[in-house]
């Protein structure tokens, strides 16, 4: 079979307030397996994105053996035969549907012309051929719904195949699978590779895979490529050093303070979908813990298991010297225990809601009288005094919650929990989505809290934020903690290390 | 620029004023096309009257709502309850005070089942109450035997009845009483969702079940109160009902549901940004009472007043969802 070169030149592409991609050149020939890697915002889901014709406004030029090709949706895309395995695969597969009809529902949906019957005969036998030719066993009658994500994904690359594409993305597919399933999904790789010539990207964050399947790898970082290397060329020391670059800057600079007793105590925690496993850990007062580790790697489920908001399988809960067992999460606010959710807009506040009643949700006790009825103005005072400590930049604390500017609103979620003292402080990604200056506020109302003796676990995919904040730091990969170490001691390059999938 | 600014506070203003605004001037226009008839004290009070049923109903349905809830069922608690009460007089000549608690309380089973359906098995609320619906107007009808019960008419089986209607209780159907009844469930509502703690709660489930949940809410137990207030305002009406008409008739609750939804409908888009509230399902109920009471007395035939219920409805929630931006 004649190879094939795509190549994207001089790709740029910028969204309100951020230059996403600044000038990418990236080459990818058929029948070769190439990985494409970077931290978190580096670019690499953007340029996959613009290959597959989901952008349309970037500028630069795209080619197929130096023949210019257009690519400005993903119709055209799918035409040059380009397509992409989205990391979440519910949202492109009908689960009420069976096999045989996903695989075939682009035919279905766009190629039907003048006939209006669908011949199921048809439908299943060629489904069934796809299958076969990728050894994969799947009863083409079975419903999406009953399928694992495993065999989902299966599906989608057995769809991508009815267009004969010569390039497929492959977006995080080993992200949510067992070792055995990605055994599986490497084979079904590589008879993509060999037998159908197709070049493919490989996105993902475990790097010992990477080592395995590709032949190539790219490592994007700040909306730039910072290296092209054979794999055989290289060592996971190397890239990780590629990913990180060396930026050094001081965003905030920490407090001394005295580290007091145990706080938390966690021992050998495991919830019920085995989102996080083994989990044992410890906070002492006054001190500022670190949860490292990539997106899907477990801490926002961790986060939210200590606060109560998934059912524990086993393991115990301490807080003080005492078992803790709470249900809910109300609960564990009772136990003072607080949170501060990842999803600010979906889970911190109440978009809708003035400012005042966002600060009080949690409180509302304290403003009750007899026959729990609210005193507003009271809820009003205290909000106003928070608005002036914290600094929140809001006209009054009427004002909606929704119309301030995130770094606003996350200061309104933090200090919905300052009104009544917890003990414990849980921050998931509490700086996503926020200025920098905010940022810095942010680090400084952490950095309080610790210095009035609470404890504080700090989980972030961001390590220069770890770094910055915290005392200790525990990293999560695979759902389970890999590593605990001291921050002074520590650095980027071996916190990537562990959060990879390193092993020393 | 301006002019968008200035046609929004419109908006704004027809949002939080509409209803009020629409009661007067249709108000205005009864008074003036019907002098001497509509605007006295009598014709004020038959209105009231008119929709207290609905009302009591209504702001029941309003907490259910007020979680981002809907509660079908009401219309059969009102008729289970209904059937209850009379028959604990008739059939087994109950004192008045053992037959109210316990027909609202045997009533409130069906919250218990909502609350099941919808907080432990997840179904939406809209299917599980729908469901309910229909097994408690069965439930009703078993019990009755698919008949009414009134004074004087046998059991099931047969056997005669010697069983009254008490005083008080036929009291609780005739004004002003029913009216009392009517104004103190608004008042006892508006004061429950705006004014407490728990009504707070269940605005902020309402807005946000997931913010709500990390906040330390306990949103289940939320959810399964506001069905068991909305079953017991259902059944509370429902006896009113039985007082009204002095007998317990077949499916006598389920006419209420509809014009219990349009009026908490209605009050929540004119009075309310969209939010269910207490004093809105009042006045929504008040707009649709008034506009039937004048319609009939200028000779509107009762089998058209539903175009301009729905006419109403269509409006009113026009009003909501034609302003809210699509971001």
């Amino acid at each position: 079979m004649k190879a094939v070169e795509l190549k994207m030149n001089n790709i740029n592409i910028e969204f309100p307030g951020v230059h996403a991609l600044k000038g990418v050149d990236f080459t990818l020939k058929s029948g070769t397996i190439n990985a494409l890697i970077g931290a978190n915002g580096a670019g690499k889901s953007t340029l996959m994105k613009i290959l597959s014709g989901s952008y349309s406004h970037y500028t630069g030029e795209i080619t197929l053996n130096d023949k210019p090709a257009t690519i400005r949706n993903p119709k055209q895309a799918k035409n040059l035969g380009i397509d992409i395995v989205h990391q979440e695969v519910d949202i492109a597969l009908v689960p009420y549907l069976t096999v045989a009809e996903n695989i075939l529902l682009d035919k279905i949906a766009n190629n039907m012309e003048n006939r209006h019957r669908i011949k199921w005969k048809e439908i299943h036998q060629e489904a069934k051929e796809v299958l076969l030719q990728l050894d994969i066993h799947l009863p083409t009658h079975r419903l999406i719904s009953e399928l694992t994500l495993a065999d989902k994904q299966m599906v989608l690359i057995a769809r991508s195949l009815i267009n004969k594409p010569k390039f497929l993305i492959l977006d995080e597919p080993t992200a949510p699978l067992s070792d055995t399933e990605t055994e599986k999904l490497f084979f079904t790789i590589r008879k993509l590779q060999n037998e159908f010539n197709i070049g493919i990207v490989f996105i993902s964050h475990r790097l010992p895979e990477l080592f395995e399947i590709c032949e190539n790898i790219t490592v994007m970082r700040d909306g730039l490529i910072v290296s092209n290397k054979k794999i055989k060329n290289t060592t996971i020391d190397e890239i990780v050093k590629d990913m990180l670059g060396d930026e050094s800057t001081h965003l905030y600079v920490k407090k001394e303070k005295t580290i007091g007793n145990t706080t938390l105590q966690v021992t050998d925690l495991t919830n019920h979908d085995l989102s996080i496993k083994n989990i044992s850990l410890h906070i002492n007062s006054g001190e500022i813990v670190g949860i490292a580790g990539l997106v899907g790697a477990g801490k926002t489920e961790l986060c939210k298991t200590l606060f109560g908001d998934f059912p524990i399988k086993s393991g115990t809960i301490q807080i003080n010297e005492e078992i803790q067992k709470y249900k809910n999460t109300a609960q564990a606010v009772n136990k003072g225990i607080a949170l501060v959710p990842e999803e600010r807009r979906k889970e911190g506040i109440f978009v809708d809601e003035p400012v005042y009643k966002n600060f009080t949700i949690s409180h509302l006790k304290n403003f009750s009288s007899r026959f729990n009825i609210l005193s507003q103005k009271k809820e009003r005072e205290i909000s106003k005094e928070m608005i002036a400590k914290l600094g929140v930049k809001t006209p009054n604390e009427l004002q909606n919650i929704g119309l301030l500017s995130g770094g606003n609103q996350q200061k309104v979620a933090v200090g919905k929990w300052l009104i009544s003292p917890a003990h414990v402080y849980i921050f998931d990604e509490p700086t996503k989505g926020i200025d920098i200056g905010a940022k810095a506020e942010m680090f400084e109302l952490i950095d309080q809290l610790a210095s009035e003796g609470k404890a504080v676990l700090y989980a972030s995919s961001e390590l220069q934020e770890i770094l910055t904040i915290t005392d200790r730091i525990y990293i999560m990969y695979d759902n389970k903690i890999v590593k605990e170490v001291l921050t002074k001691d520590t650095s980027e390059e071996e916190i990537m290390f562990f959060s990879t999938g390193g092993t020393k | 620029m301006m002019d968008t600014l200035n046609s929004k506070n419109i908006l704004n203003f027809l949002n939080k004023w509409g209803v009020i605004l629409a009661v007067i001037l249709i108000i205005l226009f009864f008074t003036f096309s019907l002098p001497d008839l509509f605007l006295t004290s009598s014709n004020i009070i038959n209105i009231l009257r008119s929709i207290s049923i609905v009302t009591i109903i209504a702001v029941g349905l309003t907490i259910s709502l007020s979680v981002n809830g809907f509660d079908l069922s009401v219309g059969s608690a009102a008729t289970v309850s209904s059937s209850l009460i009379i028959s604990f007089f008739v059939w087994y000549n109950m004192p008045f005070g053992i037959a109210l608690p316990l027909a609202i309380l045997l009533t409130l089973i069906i919250a218990g089942i909502n609350a099941f359906l919808i907080v432990k098995v997840k179904i939406p609320d809209l299917f599980a109450t729908l469901s309910t619906m229909f097994i408690f107007e069965g439930v009703a009808m078993t019990y009755t035997g698919g008949g009414s019960i009134s004074v004087g008419m046998p059991k099931l089986d047969g056997s005669p009845t010697t069983g009254k209607l008490p005083e008080l209780f036929l009291k609780l159907g005739q004004t002003p009483w029913i009216i009392i009844i009517m104004l103190i469930s608004v008042f006892l509502v508006h004061l429950f969702l705006n004014h407490s703690k728990h009504g707070r709660y269940m605005y902020m489930i309402g807005g946000n079940q997931e913010a709500a949940r990390l906040s330390g809410i306990p949103v289940k137990k939320y959810r399964a109160l506001a069905y068991v207030l909305s079953t017991f305002f259902a059944a509370l009406g429902g006896i009113v009902l039985a007082s009204y008409v002095g007998s317990s008739q077949i499916n006598a609750g389920s006419g209420y549901l509809m014009p219990a939804v349009a009026a908490a409908f209605i009050g929540s888009s004119f009075a309310g940004h969209g939010k269910p509230n207490a004093i809105g399902t009042f006045v929504g109920a008040v707009l649709v009472g008034v506009l039937e009471n004048g319609l009939v007395m200028m000779s509107v035939p009762y089998y058209s007043l539903n175009i301009v219920k729905g006419t109403v409805l269509a409006l009113a929630l026009a009003s909501t969802y034609y302003s809210q931006k699509k971001f």
